[in-house]
């Protein structure tokens, strides 16, 4: 493994994991993995797009914001405190998707 | 976990009740004499459903739902089987146009099309749009006329959003439509949606310093009536109206109601004078007057309004019965029907004379649909 964040040279390998909500949209699977060196989460969710269109509907809007209640982790990092979709994405890295605590 | 649904398990000549609540659908079923109720539900645990419609012109009945997922958003659902299963597309199937600026927040509105063209069905959404399926429910797309109206960048949203409630259609003339929706007003379209007009010349606007605008009006729902397309009942924030020339002109006719504030209208379903209401006591206080849950009905067109109260709760009632949350069913007797905020859904099975309880306990009620079973 290298310490470079882009991922760059890496293990050229992402895991999306998926909430429950979200995996019947998979293949009941609980991870998407995204071969290549993703280098933003941006870049990472447009191959998703590609191989799970379904997917990515549910997480962002047809405008392609992250949708209001969905957070996304980068490891532990949510993005929307680092860097949103510029988010940089490690090769190896974990990105988890999960909904919000809002609701009522 | 919620219960498996089985279904509502109606039958022909059964009358079915969809109830849309903010947590999950119910279906009620009912013999013609509507005596008694069975529930099934919820469907959809969790997700709100704004809007549902009953849709038999294809010869069977097919059930419509637009659940909305606080998390993953809004999709569309049928039922060909009366609830025992629902299919959809993975894939959103209501969106607007990339680059539009717009995204998809609510379905308010499903409207069955056109009696002869039964793969043509109308949505209205938030925000303010109008969507259309050419190809019974498989794709929407917006209507691009509305969509690109002029006006838009005018439109602001209320309380519940800057949402497309109500479209009514000229079952004389498919290209005559018109639409609802808060903040906007009543517009209407002669050339099948290319081209929209205001049309709300007589509707106040009581929180505008201009009370009578070409557009903006907080209009909360229009009804009419088939057999008499030129007439529209419309419910207003704060205003009572009736029009005679199909939106051209609003007259007040806010005649013996202890409030013309209230959100739910409901047409009969023969009778193109008799209109219900459940009138709230103001914009500040939405609650029934009086703590009194009381029904509103006019069999003269909006020139007398009689309270209807036999089987309601009149004693520390401060209910509110939302836009979408009343309806009519197709029986003679007409069955009336609404559901209020805090979750109970009454019915009448006498023309409103009389009402009883259907259920109580349910979340929020904001939507409830009708029909008898062909």
């Amino acid at each position: 493994m290298s310490s470079d964040p882009t991922g760059a040279g890496v293990e050229a390998r992402t895991t999306v994991i998926l909430p429950g909500a979200l995996r019947p949209l998979a293949g009941d699977r609980s991870t998407i993995v995204v071969e290549g060196e993703p280098r933003t989460v941006g870049a990472l969710f447009a191959s998703v797009r590609e191989t799970h269109p379904a997917v990515w509907d549910r997480v962002f809007t047809e405008q392609g914001e992250l949708r209001p209640h969905v957070n996304v982790f980068v490891g532990r990092d949510d993005i929307r405190w680092s860097g949103g979709l510029e988010t940089p994405v490690s090769g190896g890295a974990e990105v988890t998707i999960l909904p919000a605590v809002s609701g009522g | 976990m919620p219960k498996e649904t089985v279904g509502s398990g109606a039958r022909s000549g059964d009358v079915l009740l969809m109830v849309g609540t903010t947590k999950g659908a119910f279906l009620f079923t009912a013999a013609a004499d509507r005596g008694s109720w069975r529930m099934d539900g919820p469907h959809f645990p969790g997700e709100e459903v704004y809007a549902m419609a009953l849709d038999q012109r294809g010869g069977s009945p097919v059930l419509w739902a637009a659940p909305g997922n606080p998390f993953w958003g809004t999709t569309m659902r049928r039922s060909d089987d009366l609830g025992s299963s629902w299919s959809g597309k993975e894939e959103r199937p209501v969106k607007f146009p990339e680059g539009s600026e717009f995204s998809l927040r609510r379905v308010w509105q499903i409207a069955p099309g056109p009696a002869d063209d039964p793969d043509r069905i109308f949505l209205g959404v938030e925000p303010s749009c109008l969507f259309e399926s050419r190809d019974g429910g498989d794709s929407f797309a917006p209507v691009r006329g509305f969509l690109e109206h002029e006006h838009r960048e005018y439109w602001t949203p209320g309380n519940g959003g800057l949402c497309m409630h109500t479209i009514v259609q000229r079952p004389d003339d498919p290209d005559r439509i018109l639409v609802a929706f808060s903040t906007g007003g009543v517009y209407v379209t002669t050339d099948g949606g290319e081209s929209w007009a205001p049309s709300n010349r007589g509707v106040r606007a009581e929180f505008l310093p201009d009370k009578h605008p070409e557009f903006g009006q907080c209009v909360h729902k229009v009804v009419s009536h088939p057999d008499r397309p030129d007439r529209l009942f419309l419910q207003n924030h704060w205003g009572l109206y009736r029009s005679d020339d199909w939106a051209g002109s609003w007259e007040d006719i806010a005649n013996g109601v202890p409030s013309d504030f209230g959100f739910a209208m409901a047409m009969h379903p023969r009778d193109p004078d008799t209109v219900y209401i459940v009138p709230l006591e103001s914009d500040q206080f939405r609650c029934t007057p009086e703590a009194k849950l009381r029904v509103y009905r006019t069999t003269d067109a909006g020139a007398s309004w009689e309270p209807l109260a036999d089987g309601l709760p009149q004693q520390g009632a401060f209910e509110t019965v939302l836009r979408d949350a009343m309806c009519t069913d197709g029986s003679e007797p007409a069955g009336v029907y609404f559901g209020t905020r805090s979750g109970s859904v009454y019915a009448s099975a006498d023309d409103g004379d009389s009402w009883s309880l259907v259920h109580d306990g349910l979340p929020p009620v904001v939507c409830v649909k009708a029909g008898v079973i062909a």
